[in-house]
């Protein structure tokens, strides 16, 4: 599949690889700099993979209220958005995803590509099963495009001609013409979300090419978002994980009122004991990869997502460990000891170093 | 365009070998290798003084996205690695052919060349390379 902007990769000349069965930029120049790009400037990242979701009608924020593991009545104003996790009966996690209040009954959702059908399919099923009155509209008509750096929001402003962004508050979201713009992301900078119609798309995109804003692609997106200490669905978390497994407890909420998909299941979990932790390693002379064996006083663990940070100039990672882990551990790379330090994630905040 | 210069030899891996007046080959990897890896950042350079077979694995490359293996071109002796890559992998990006060179071999044939592809054989292969990838 392609996305409304795939010529536009094209002719910047983009290494094109499949994404979930999309024909994505893995990267244009060079992925060090497109990274460099936003952590000092602005970039820009065609989204347009992943999908948007309305949810429209009476029922909706009670609907929402059952599938999601926080609580959408709390957004208390149009435009508002929260970061959630949407969990299956066991209280793994299916997909993790913003929602957005677009008006006191309806809702906007974005799915991560590789689960989207997945997605669909089960907040369907449950929409049959409990009967609420919600429509629930895919919305592949439109295009997703991060603009993200310490420059992205003027530079949108400017561009787009929406100076009313200038008060839009973190994780709240404006209309604009035909845009929704949210000051949302995926890389720890500051920037926007653009939802915007697929035809109007690549005008979009050439305007802010024009600005001076990089594209950067899916390999720039991954070493932003893991050094911002950022989850990668089906990586870092997958349906056999439970938010507590991930390091995110924090998005939970629990008031018995709601009973959500998976609440119970989680209770049980915690009352059990949790085994394991989602922390952070940092380690120089090697790169840390996914899947590679982390042994530490406490235990061997796994590297769920690993490489190379540009802003820090050595190898980051995310790894699930044994939950008493702290300090000093090995990491095996190529049946060798690498000598790595547990540190809690981000790596990296607002263009800096997190750890000593 | 990826440059593949005439007076160098090519392995189907993507290394390249330049035999010397002095009868070493000296080895690193091709410039359509480093634009497929994308940015280096960590090399794992081999040990002087082993013993290689041709074909064998003898240095890593990392790059942002993945590890790749770097074979030796040439069966010998491993002289000389580059340390200079200990500090700037990234020379491998920029100077394929000249400062991204990786490691020396003392050859045991006295004809090294005979079994590596010549720049345009390496060519052609590029070519059915890229189209089966």
């Amino acid at each position: 599949m392609k996305t409304a902007l795939y010529e536009s990769h094209v002719r910047l000349d983009a290494q094109i690889v499949d994404f979930a069965g999309w024909q994505m930029p893995m990267r244009y120049s060079s992925t060090i700099e497109e990274h460099h790009a936003v952590r000092k400037h602005a970039g820009m990242f065609d989204v347009s993979h992943m999908l948007t979701v309305d949810f429209e009608g009476s029922q909706s924020s009670l609907f929402l209220g059952k599938l999601l593991a926080s609580d959408v009545n709390k957004l208390a104003i149009d435009g508002q958005a929260l970061y959630t996790v949407m969990l299956n009966e066991r209280g793994g996690i299916i997909d993790d995803l913003i929602v957005y209040r677009l008006h006191e009954s309806s809702f906007r959702i974005v799915f991560n590509a590789g689960v989207a059908a997945t997605d669909l399919e089960w907040v369907t099923a449950w929409r049959q099963t409990t009967g609420f009155s919600v429509s629930i509209r895919p919305r592949r008509d439109l295009s997703i495009v991060a603009v993200q750096g310490p420059k992205a929001i003027n530079t949108v402003i400017e561009q787009l001609g929406c100076p009313l962004l200038r008060e839009v508050q973190p994780f709240t979201s404006i209309l604009h013409n035909n845009c929704f713009i949210g000051r949302t992301g995926y890389t720890g900078e500051d920037g926007v979300e653009i939802i915007c119609p697929n035809v109007d798309a690549p005008r979009i995109w050439d305007q802010l090419l024009n600005a001076g804003v990089i594209p950067c692609g899916l390999g720039a997106r991954d070493t932003l978002r893991l050094e911002a200490g950022m989850n990668l669905n089906g990586q870092d978390m997958t349906s056999d994980h439970t938010p507590y497994e991930c390091a995110l407890s924090w998005v939970l909420d629990l008031d018995a009122s709601r009973n959500f998909v998976g609440q119970s299941a989680l209770e049980e979990t915690y009352r059990q004991g949790i085994a394991t932790k989602l922390t952070g390693i940092v380690l120089q002379g090697g790169v840390m990869r996914s899947g590679y064996e982390v042994q530490s006083n406490a235990g061997s663990g796994t590297i769920t997502s690993g490489s190379f940070s540009p802003t820090l100039g050595y190898s980051i990672a995310l790894a699930r460990v044994p939950r008493a882990t702290t300090g000093e551990c090995a990491v095996l790379i190529r049946n060798k000891q690498k000598a790595g330090r547990i540190v809690r994630p981000p790596f990296v905040r607002h263009g800096e170093k997190v750890h000593k | 365009m990826s440059e593949t210069p005439q007076e160098l030899r090519y392995t189907n891996t993507h290394e390249w070998a330049r035999l010397d007046p002095d009868g070493t080959v000296c080895v690193g990897i091709s410039d359509f290798a480093q634009d497929a890896l994308g940015d280096v950042v960590f090399i794992e350079l081999p040990e002087t003084n082993t013993e290689v077979a041709a074909g064998a694995e003898v240095a890593v490359i990392e790059s942002v996205k993945a590890a790749s293996d770097i074979y030796s071109p040439v069966s010998g002796e491993i002289i000389r690695v580059n340390d200079q890559l200990t500090d700037a992998p990234d020379l491998v990006n920029s100077e394929p052919y000249d400062g991204g060179w990786i490691f020396v071999v003392q050859p045991f044939s006295d004809d090294p060349n005979a079994d590596l592809l010549t720049a345009e054989q390496y060519q052609e292969f590029c070519e059915t390379d890229s189209k089966t990838h």
